[in-house]
C-alpha cells in the first residue's frame, strides 16, 4: 500500500465551516472520538463571509413572529420544492441554536431591552435575522471554533480529502486525502462520516465563494453511490460587486436593502416595482411611499420590492441590464447614500463601507454602489433524511450547503446560517447514533487507498501536459456562459459536450514541482469534483424544463405545476467513482401534512 | 448568449493585456456594449513586477515576476496571475479575497499586510516585494507555519456564563460593543507577526500569548456574562507584562482594532489591580489567604 499515516475515529467531519463545526461539537459532546478535517486553516471557511445574519423566529422585535411564519416564508421562497420536513425542523429549532451560540460567547447586537435584535431581510415577513453588524458569519464561526477548541476536538487543518472509503457492503468507513503543507497522504478510518464541505461556486467565473468551494462533498457523495437532488438550483445573489474587475462577484450584503438601500437603474428609477411577481403581489408595496414607510411600520405597510426573494431580484437586475438601463460597469445602482445618514450606514454596515472604500475607492455613504448577480449558493445537494441528515448510503451524513432539500429552488437570506446550526447539530447526532450502533471498527481497504492516491498523483508523472489553471479557467467560462443565471436547452447540451472535453483534458494535465504546498497540484485534485458537480448541475438544468426559483430556462420561462411536485435525483448506478455516468430521474416530493399545508395557504 | 451582465468597460489598458482565451470567454459572457480603449500605441504596455520570496525551510531567495498590469488589482490578484502563468507552484494562502478571513497575510514592501486588501496602484512605483510573515517558521514560499497561534488558543479558559434558560440573557448594546470590537478580529496574525516580543525573541513564544490573544482575553474579561477570572493566568503564564505598548500591533490591524489602547492597557490595569492593590494585599495578609493560582483563578472547565 502507498505510504500514508492512518487515524481512527468514531466520527470524522469533513469541512470546518458552520455546519462541520456544529456537527463535530455535537458528536464530541456525545462522547465519541471526533475529528474535524478542513482544507484551510481553522476559522477561514466560507462561513466567515456570511454578512447579514441568522434567521430564527425568536420574536424579539416582532412578537407576532413564530416558527409557522418562518416555515411559510421558507417554503414560499423555495417555490415549494423544499423538503417540508427540513423546513419545519429548521424553523422550529433555529431559535434554540441561536441562544446556544449566545451561551457559548457570541455577542449579537441587542434590542433596547437587552435581547438579541433582529433585522429585515428578503422574503422574511418579519425582522428575523439575529446579527452582528454585517459580519455575522465571522461571529458564528469564531464562536463555534472556540467551542470546538475548548471541547478538545482533534482538528486536521489544511488537509484535503480526495475520496470516501467504503467496506465490502458499501457502507462508508472513512476517507483518504493529503496534507496540503507536506503533500503526504493520510487515511481516516471512521464509523461515520459527515460531509460539511459547503458550496460549488468555483465552477463559475463570477462568484462570491472562496477557493475552497469546489463541490468536493457533492462529488464524493456521488462517487460513493449516494443520491443528490436539485442540482439545477444554484442561487445567483443579486448584489455582487461588479467593479473593479478583480473583485467582481464579491458579495454586497442584502442587509444594505434590509437597512434601507434601494435598487435603481441608469434612469434613477426604482425598477423593482416593475418586477413584482403574482405570488408576492399581495404582500409587496406598489408605491415608493408605502415601501419607504414599511421600514418603520411593518403593520400598516407592505414590504419593499427591493426585498423580494433573491431569484426575483437577480432576474430583474439581469433584465434591466439587458434592456440597456445598467450602470457603467454592467450592473445596476444600489443606493443607500441618499436614503440614510453616513453615521447610520457606518454603524449598520461597517464591512460594506470598508470593502467599497478600500477595494473600489467608493464611499457608500456618499455615492451609490454598482452591483450585479454573482454565483452565491448551492440549493441542491446530498439527499438526506431530515431527522438524522443520513445520506442514501449508510455511514454517510451531510449538513449545510452540501446537503439538499432544505431550501428548495431558492434560499432566503439568513436561512443558511440557521441551516448550518440546526442541521449541523442533527448530522452530528445522526452520525453519532450510527457510529454507536456499528460493531466492527472499519479498516481501510489498501486497494481503494492506492487507487485514489495513484489518481491524485498522476499529474506529477506527466511532462508538458496541460496547466490545471487553464482547464479551471475554461470550466468556469463554460459554466458562466452556458449554465448561468438564464439557461436554454441548446446551450446546456453544448455545456455537456464541453464538460466532456474538459474531462479528457484533465486526464492529460501535468504539474511541476513537489507535493508540498503546491497550489497547481491542489487545484488539479479539486478539478474532478468541479467537473462532476458541473455535470450534475447541467444535467439537472436540462431535465427541469421550467423556470423555478434559482433555475431559469429561457425556453421554458414559466413554472410547471407538475414539475413543481418533483425532485430530480441524480446518482451513479452501474459504476462508481470519478468520471462514471450519472443517472438522473424524477421522484415525487413527499406529501406535506394537512396542518402544514394550511400554513402555506393562510393569506397575509 | 444568455447572461445579460455585460463586461465592465473600464477605460484603460486592461483589455490590451487580456489573453486570447479570456477575450473569447468574455465574448461568450457579455451581451451589452463594450468599448476597448487600449493605451496609446507608442507607449510601452504598463507592467507590474512582484519580487516574491520563494523557498522552503532550508532557504530561499527573492524572484522577480513581471506581468502586464491591470486596473484596480490588489497584490493577491497579481499573485494569482503569476500562479496561472509563470509559476504554478507558487505557494500562498488565501480564501475569501475580501479582507474577511485573514488568510493571505504577508509582508508587502516589509509591512505586514493582507494581499487581498493592498491595491497595487496605491503602492510606490517599482517592484513590489512580497515576503512571508517573518515571525513564523517557513513552510513554503509565502506560507508560514502559524500553529503557534492555534496552540495559544487552546490555552484560553473558555467563556463561562451563569446558567440561564434559552433567551433569558440580557445585555445592553453599549456593553456588548466593547467585546464586539475585539471579535472583529479575523485572525490574520499580523499583530503577532509584528510584535517584537516574539518577532525578535523566539524564546518568548513559550511564555507570551501575543496581541491577538490579549484581545481575546480582553473580550472575555469584558463580556457582561463571563464568570471566569483570567487575570493571574495573564500575569503568570501569558506574559502580559512583556508587552511594552509600542502599538505596532494596532498599526497593522486590518480591522482597525485598537489593540493596545482598548485591550492590552485595560488588561494590564486589571491585572495590576488584582495583583498589587495594597488594600487587597493587606486583606490577604490579615485573612491569611494566598493569591489563587492561574489555574484556580480560571476555574471553570475549558
Amino acid at each position: 500500500m502507498a505510504e500514508h499515516e492512518t487515524h481512527r475515529y468514531d466520527v470524522i467531519v469533513i469541512g470546518a465551516g458552520g455546519a462541520g463545526l456544529r456537527a463535530a461539537i455535537e458528536a464530541k459532546a456525545r462522547g465519541l472520538s471526533t475529528a474535524l478535517v478542513c482544507k484551510s486553516l481553522l476559522g477561514k471557511a466560507h462561513t466567515v463571509m456570511a454578512e447579514g445574519g441568522v434567521a430564527a423566529a425568536m420574536g424579539n422585535v416582532y412578537p407576532e413572529d413564530n416558527w409557522q411564519v418562518h416555515f411559510r416564508d421558507t417554503m414560499r421562497g423555495g417555490k415549494y420544492l423544499n423538503s417540508w420536513r427540513m423546513a419545519q425542523l429548521h424553523a422550529q429549532e433555529a431559535p434554540d441554536r441561536v441562544y446556544e451560540l449566545e451561551a457559548w460567547g457570541a455577542l449579537f447586537d441587542r434590542t433596547s431591552d437587552g435581547r438579541i435584535t433582529q433585522r429585515d431581510f428578503g422574503g422574511h415577513r418579519y425582522a428575523r435575522l439575529a446579527h452582528v453588524g454585517d459580519r455575522t458569519g465571522l461571529e458564528l464561526i469564531r464562536t463555534l471554533q472556540q467551542k470546538a477548541v475548548s471541547s478538545d476536538i482533534d482538528v486536521f487543518m489544511e488537509c484535503k480529502i480526495l475520496r470516501l472509503l467504503h467496506d465490502d457492503s458499501g457502507t462508508v468507513s472513512g476517507a483518504v486525502g493529503y496534507w496540503r503543507p507536506s503533500g503526504e497522504a493520510v487515511v481516516f478510518e471512521a464509523k461515520a462520516v459527515v460531509l460539511a464541505t459547503g458550496s460549488i461556486g468555483r465552477c463559475y467565473t463570477y462568484t462570491s465563494n472562496s477557493w475552497e468551494s469546489t463541490g468536493d462533498g457533492h462529488a464524493m457523495a456521488l462517487w460513493a453511490g449516494a443520491d443528490v437532488i436539485e442540482m439545477e438550483c444554484v442561487q445567483f445573489h443579486p448584489t455582487g460587486m461588479v467593479w473593479p474587475l478583480s473583485v467582481r462577484g464579491l458579495l454586497v450584503t442584502e442587509g444594505v436593502r434590509g437597512d434601507g438601500g434601494a435598487l435603481k437603474n441608469s434612469e434613477g428609477r426604482r425598477f423593482m416595482f416593475d418586477y413584482i411577481p403574482e405570488m408576492f403581489r399581495e404582500e409587496t408595496a406598489d408605491t415608493e411611499e408605502e415601501a419607504d414607510a414599511w421600514y418603520e411600520d411593518h403593520a400598516n405597510n407592505r414590504r419593499t420590492p427591493d426585498l423580494l426573494p433573491r431569484d426575483e431580484v437577480a432576474r430583474a437586475i439581469n433584465s434591466e441590464v439587458k434592456a440597456g438601463r445598467g450602470s457603467p460597469h454592467g450592473g445596476v445602482f444600489l443606493d443607500i447614500a441618499s436614503r440614510r445618514s453616513p453615521e447610520y450606514i457606518r454603524r449598520r454596515l461597517p464591512s460594506m463601507y470598508h470593502q467599497f472604500m478600500e477595494l473600489a475607492g467608493v464611499d457608500i455613504t456618499a455615492e451609490a454602489m454598482e452591483v450585479g448577480p454573482t454565483c452565491h449558493y448551492m440549493m441542491g445537494g446530498v439527499r438526506v433524511d431530515p431527522e438524522s441528515q443520513a445520506a442514501t448510503v449508510p455511514g454517510l451524513f451531510a449538513a449545510g450547503e452540501v446537503a439538499g432539500g432544505m431550501h428548495g429552488a431558492n434560499r432566503l437570506g439568513g436561512n443558511s446560517l440557521s441551516d448550518l446550526l440546526v442541521f449541523g447539530r442533527r448530522a452530528g447526532a445522526g452520525a453519532s447514533d450510527f457510529a454507536e450502533g456499528r460493531d466492527q471498527p472499519p479498516s481501510a481497504d489498501p486497494s481503494q487507498v492506492d487507487a485514489v492516491l495513484a489518481d491524485a498523483l498522476a499529474p506529477f508523472g506527466r511532462d508538458g501536459g496541460e496547466n490545471p489553471y487553464d482547464i479551471h479557467h475554461d470550466l468556469q467560462s463554460t459554466m458562466q456562459s452556458l449554465v448561468g443565471i438564464i439557461r436554454t436547452g441548446s446551450e446546456l447540451e453544448e455545456a455537456l459536450d464541453k464538460l466532456g472535453e474538459l474531462r479528457e483534458r484533465t486526464a492529460k494535465m501535468s504539474v511541476a514541482g513537489g507535493r508540498a504546498y503546491n497550489p497547481a497540484w491542489n487545484l488539479a485534485t479539486d478539478l474532478p469534483s468541479m467537473l462532476t458537480v458541473s455535470t450534475a448541475i447541467t444535467q439537472g438544468a436540462l431535465a427541469r424544463k421550467e423556470s423555478r426559483g434559482g433555475h431559469t430556462r429561457d425556453d421554458f420561462p414559466a413554472p410547471d405545476p407538475e414539475l413543481g411536485k418533483l425532485n430530480f435525483v441524480q446518482r451513479q448506478t452501474s459504476e462508481r467513482g470519478d468520471g462514471a455516468p450519472i443517472h438522473i430521474g424524477p421522484e415525487p416530493l413527499s406529501e406535506m401534512p394537512a396542518e402544514l399545508r394550511e400554513l402555506l395557504e393562510e393569506g397575509h | 448568449m444568455t447572461d445579460a451582465m455585460p463586461e465592465p468597460t473600464p477605460a484603460g489598458a486592461w483589455t490590451a493585456t487580456t489573453t486570447g482565451a479570456e477575450v473569447a470567454a468574455l465574448d461568450d459572457a457579455g451581451a451589452g456594449p463594450r468599448t476597448f480603449e487600449p493605451g496609446p500605441a507608442e507607449e510601452e504596455e504598463p507592467t507590474v513586477t512582484l519580487r516574491v520570496w520563494r523557498g522552503d525551510p532550508s532557504g530561499g531567495d527573492l524572484v522577480d515576476y513581471t506581468l502586464p498590469s491591470e486596473e484596480g488589482e490588489v497584490v493577491l490578484d497579481v499573485v494569482h496571475r503569476i500562479q496561472a502563468t509563470l509559476a504554478p507552484d507558487l505557494a500562498c494562502r488565501w480564501n475569501c479575497k475580501a479582507g474577511k478571513c485573514g488568510s493571505c497575510s504577508s509582508e508587502i514592501n516589509g509591512k505586514p499586510s493582507l494581499m487581498c486588501m493592498t491595491r497595487v496602484d496605491e503602492l510606490p512605483e517599482g517592484p513590489i516585494t512580497v515576503t512571508p510573515m517573518r515571525t513564523f517558521p517557513i513552510l513554503r514560499d509565502l506560507v508560514t507555519d502559524v500553529s503557534f497561534n492555534y496552540e495559544v488558543a487552546r490555552r484560553v479558559p473558555a467563556f463561562a456564563p451563569p446558567p440561564a434558560a434559552p433567551g433569558d440573557y440580557r445585555m445592553q448594546q453599549v456593553d456588548v460593543e466593547r467585546g464586539q470590537e475585539f471579535r472583529k478580529c479575523i485572525e490574520c496574525f499580523m499583530c503577532q507577526d509584528v510584535c517584537h516580543v516574539i518577532r525578535d525573541h523566539e524564546d518568548n513564544k513559550r511564555q507570551y500569548a501575543g496581541p491577538r490573544f490579549f484581545i481575546r482575553y480582553a473580550e472575555l474579561e469584558m463580556h457582561p456574562l463571563d464568570t471566569n477570572d483570567r487575570r493571574e493566568l495573564l500575569r503568570q503564564r501569558m506574559g502580559l507584562g512583556l508587552c511594552n505598548i509600542t502599538k505596532c500591533c494596532t498599526e497593522v490591524c486590518p480591522e482597525h482594532i485598537k489593540i493596545t489602547d482598548n485591550a492590552i492597557i485595560p488588561l494590564k490595569e486589571r491585572v495590576v489591580d488584582a495583583s498589587y492593590d495594597p488594600v487587597a494585599w493587606l486583606g490577604r495578609k490579615i485573612l491569611r489567604r494566598h493569591k489563587r493560582s492561574p489555574e484556580e483563578a480560571a476555574a471553570h472547565p475549558r
